[in-house]
């Protein structure tokens, strides 16, 4: 059984100068529970109604306000009112906004795939450690950079890997191609942020791998290799799953990072929201602002349509 | 009430069944020690159950044996070659756990065919081997479902059928019963006794349950403190207990206070010879059991009856002795029910010789 990742934040949250990808507390939940879970009854619904009212505040309301914004051209800058439109939405997918859509979802991909990749390892040497010390070390690192974003995150990157930064010139860094200010650079920054977050997301999860699973295979010729391929791996695919989906949105919210690192060198679907939004190019692009911000609801919700029959399927095994 | 079955006489042992020695087995955990010098042998095609108190080293030895913890000292031998240095996914012995560990996300018949797969065999062949194995056990139709759609004692069922697919040289058995409900435990006892007696493999058997160990094991290990107290057939473990360990831990016991008496010892007003030798120093007890002791109704006798409990053919009474001491005795229910509670009966032991324990302070 696996919660649901964090939503990819909304628009709202990509115009958070703070970097706009703190960590949720989502904490994929041990895999192997066997409990049964009964069916809720009529009254405990009611416990629910505080989140759906919630919900519908966070996240309806704006998702609402910005469909209807998407579709609207404004034709009185004094009171708003508008007519029905496609144009936003086909402007906000032609030209340098799709460029833009394609780069963050290029970016948001390779860094949570990443991301996934490293993280994973990492999270299990610290649950397969001794030393207790050690693995609260790390899980209370990971929380603290996993929220470590935004100006000081570009700022600590542009001062070490910059072009003149400490470790651009100890390594004469410049000499092999390297530069921060590009796609590869911006993913080494994201990267920061991300593998701890994935750290804190799969842990629990690792938590959850009984170690007579190990036993069971090792006893029926398994190496740790055929161990890992045929029966961690599958087991911990939900966990993964929302995992990568997780780091996924963090990447594709994220703004202040790459605004302050890279600025438009790298061409990001959050930085055409906020120039649309600020007018830095054009005045009056409100209404395509929310078109973006449609495009990236539209590519969150695609990400979590391939996501969860996976996941449902998977829950499956392990409910 | 604990069923004694006689061990069986003439198994025939499989011929891959193996030899397993245990020698001067060795291991501490930090300042605790698990096993402390084990020796026992378990011959081919004999089940054999490591019983004892938790604690006592019966899982680690079992656990060593499959290869998931290494030994400090000592051999542990497979038909004389000594395996210590062979991984756990090399070694030829199939392990069922205690909490079932099926792979969640395999379905019974791929649980099965698990090891199979890990050795290379070819689909057709692991649908067949785990087909027949599924028939074995005897869940054929539970093939497609996934552990979670199953109950404990199918999943116990589908683990075993799963530790048997390689054919292994050695059966061990972690507690397979101990998270299954009573009805489901005595089932599934017989079931894995008769597999294992149809296969003839030999098996380890652990458990800290006396009456599972008694009434499914060809012989019965008793360890405490990770020293092996006596290693024999169910019926001479109950009847013929080495130590006043094994007398209390294998059915139920009574003490009775007794006294130094030349070679033997006075208790309850008789003289009695020893099995064994008497304690050289301190105050002394007589080990009796329920079944043993003799009550004939008496109206001044010195046994007073305080307690009774209803086990079918037979009723366990307790009975107190002037000096406070509380002795159980089994006696046929109808003549139990000539001594109710409050009642006073004389009370005697066989003319026969007595264990002998010192008393504890």
């Amino acid at each position: 059984m696996t919660t649901a990742p964090t939503p990819v934040p909304t628009p709202a949250a990509t115009e958070k100068l703070s970097g706009g990808h703190g960590v949720s507390g989502t904490a994929t939940p041990a895999p192997g529970s066997h409990a049964k879970r009964r069916a809720p009854r009529g009254g405990s619904w009611l416990a629910t109604l505080p989140l759906f009212v919630f919900f519908a505040i966070a996240f309806g309301l704006p998702a609402v306000a910005i469909a209807i914004g998407a579709f609207t051209v404004s034709n009185d800058a004094e009171t708003g009112a508008g007519t029905f439109t496609t144009a936003n939405l086909s402007d906000s997918v032609s030209g340098a906004y799709w460029t833009a859509l394609v780069s963050s979802v290029k970016l948001s991909a390779i860094t949570a795939l990443i991301g996934t990749l490293v993280g994973l390892p990492i999270a299990q040497a610290v649950v397969t450690s001794r030393f207790r010390m050690l693995r609260e070390a790390v899980l209370t690192a990971s929380g603290v950079l996993a929220n470590f974003g935004g100006l000081p995150l570009a700022f600590a990157f542009v001062a070490t890997l910059g072009n003149a930064g400490e470790l651009t010139k100890l390594f004469h860094l410049t000499d092999h191609g390297w530069t921060l200010y590009s796609f590869t650079g911006l993913t080494v920054a994201y990267l920061y942020f991300l593998i701890p977050l994935m750290v804190l997301t799969i842990t629990p999860a690792l938590d959850g791998l009984r170690v007579q699973w190990r036993e069971a295979a090792q006893n029926n010729r398994a190496t740790s290799l055929q161990y890992w391929r045929h029966v961690a791996l599958p087991i911990l695919l939900p966990s993964l799953l929302g995992g990568f989906v997780l780091l996924f949105g963090s990447a594709f919210a994220a703004y202040a990072t790459a605004a302050a690192m890279v600025g438009a060198t790298v061409p990001l679907i959050s930085r055409q929201i906020a120039d649309a939004l600020s007018g830095n190019v054009l005045v009056g692009q409100g209404n395509l602002a929310l078109a973006l911000s449609l495009d990236m609801i539209i590519v969150a919700v695609l990400v979590m349509a391939v996501y969860l029959p996976l996941q449902r399927r998977s829950a499956r095994w392990l409910s | 009430m604990t069923t004694v079955t006689a061990p069986v006489a003439d198994v025939q042992p499989a011929p891959g069944s193996a030899t397993v020695e245990f020698r001067s087995l060795r291991r501490s955990f930090g300042a605790t020690t698990a096993l402390d010098g084990l020796n026992l042998t378990v011959h081919p095609g004999e089940l054999l159950a490591l019983l004892g108190p938790s604690g006592c080293g019966k899982t680690t030895a079992l656990r060593i044996l499959a290869g998931f913890e290494q030994h400090d000292s000592g051999q542990v031998l497979v038909d004389g070659e000594d395996i210590t240095r062979i991984p756990a996914h090399r070694r030829d012995a199939g392990m069922v756990f205690q909490s079932y560990s099926l792979f969640p996300h395999l379905t019974a018949a791929d649980n099965v065919a698990f090891g199979l797969r890990m050795r290379g065999a070819g689909k057709a062949e692991r649908r067949k081997r785990a087909k027949e194995l599924l028939e074995l056990v005897g869940l054929p139709q539970h093939a497609d479902r996934y552990p979670h759609q199953m109950s404990g004692g199918q999943q116990q069922r589908i683990a075993l059928a799963r530790a048997l697919a390689l054919q292994p040289r050695v059966l061990l058995l972690d507690e397979p019963l101990s998270a299954l409900d009573a009805k489901v435990r005595l089932n599934l006892r017989e079931e894995i006794r008769r597999l294992q007696q149809e296969l003839a493999i030999t098996t380890l058997f652990v458990t800290h349950d006396q009456e599972e160990a008694l009434s499914m094991a060809d012989r019965v290990a008793v360890l405490r403190a990770g020293r092996l107290e006596q290693c024999a057939t169910p019926s001479e473990l109950y009847a013929r207990p080495a130590t006043a360990f094994v007398a209390e831990f294998v059915g139920t016991m009574s003490r009775i206070p007794a006294v130094r008496a030349g070679d033997g010892v006075e208790v309850l007003g008789r003289r009695h010879p020893v099995d064994g030798t008497v304690p050289a120093d301190g105050q002394l007890d007589v080990l009796v059991r329920p079944e043993n002791v003799t009550l004939v109704p008496a109206l001044h006798g010195r046994a007073q009856v305080v307690g009774a409990s209803f086990l079918g053919a037979v009723t366990r009474l307790t009975v107190r002795l002037a000096d406070g001491t509380e002795v159980k005795a089994d006696l046929a229910t109808e003549l139990a029910a000539g001594l109710p509670v409050g009642s006073t009966a004389d009370i005697a032991l066989p003319d026969r010789p007595v264990l002998v324990d010192r008393r504890a302070s």
